[in-house]
């Protein structure tokens, strides 16, 4: 019994990975949903990005038996364009909270409710 | 994946990604979080480095601790008279509730079901990505240049101010 807990422990597989992944997501998903400047909702929704990303990679190195290494390693090509509409989603959600700083002066998501009635 | 080396690895980098994330929500400042935010991304480059993905945590520090921070503190220091608070909204009770289910439900099937296989160490995964990009997926890599260039010649369009915009106003 505490053989196999200390084996769940010491051997690093899939499972404890995707309990990070799942973690960092959760985590990234309360900020993004739980702030009020919109700087800080779009970090959490970065740190969301983050975690499916590790569990991208992670299955990518756990593959099923007899995978082969290029079809293994097509789940980095899907981080490559994860990664890309992160930096074009990035550039965009931060020109907007410019934008609207310019007309509301201010970013605070409570704050901006024009469309709320 | 046995070697003390890779276990104490796991657990430090795992350790600091989950807990400066945590700091990132519970800082006051937002320049703060900001700077855990980074921190939080360099230790999950680490990680992505445990799993051989090399490539992968490369663009992870260029990419995420690099140019998206710094976009961001740029996004800060432009917006000088905005609140630098980090405070919640009422909205973070239930997007704790949910969060927690989410992570119980991941934590639950990730340890129930059976991962087997002791999985592959890659060598060097750059040329085989290469050859995927510029082969199978060219396409998508095409239409993925095309929207990063849409997505910045939109950001400089949005924020360009034109000078009927400040006879207006000033």
């Amino acid at each position: 019994m505490i053989e196999d807990v200390l084996d769940l422990i010491l051997t690093i597989g899939l499972m404890h990975y995707l309990i990070v992944s799942g973690s960092v997501f959760a985590l990234g998903s309360v900020i993004a949903l739980g702030k009020r400047n919109a700087v800080g909702v779009l970090m959490g929704v970065e740190l969301m990005l983050n975690g499916a990303i590790l569990a991208l990679i992670a299955f990518s190195r756990f593959p099923p038996a007899g995978t082969a290494t290029t079809a293994a390693l097509e789940g980095h090509v899907f981080v490559v364009f994860v990664l890309t509409v992160a930096a074009a989603e990035a550039a965009i959600a931060l020109a907007l909270a410019v934008l609207v700083y310019r007309k509301r002066e201010t970013v605070d998501l409570d704050r901006i409710n024009l469309l709320k009635w | 994946m046995e070697s003390p080396g890779i276990v104490l690895g796991f657990y430090l980098l795992a350790g600091l990604t989950l807990g400066s994330g945590g700091l990132v929500f519970l800082a006051r400042n937002l320049l703060h979080s900001l700077a855990f935010l980074v921190i939080s991304f360099l230790s999950m480059a680490g990680l992505f480095l445990t799993l051989s993905a090399d490539f992968i945590a490369m663009a992870q520090i260029l990419i995420y601790a690099g140019s998206i921070s710094v976009l961001m503190v740029f996004a800060v220091m432009l917006t000088p008279l905005a609140s630098r608070d980090n405070s919640n909204s009422i909205y973070v009770f239930p997007a704790l509730i949910s969060a927690g289910g989410i992570a119980s439900f991941v934590a639950f099937i990730a340890w129930d079901t059976d991962w087997s296989g002791p999985g592959t160490d890659f060598d060097s995964t750059i040329g085989t990505i290469g050859q995927l990009l510029l082969g199978k997926y060219v396409l998508a890599f095409e239409i993925a240049s095309v929207l990063l260039l849409f997505a910045l010649v939109g950001a400089i369009m949005l924020v360009h101010q034109r000078d009927e915009d400040s006879e207006g106003t000033s």
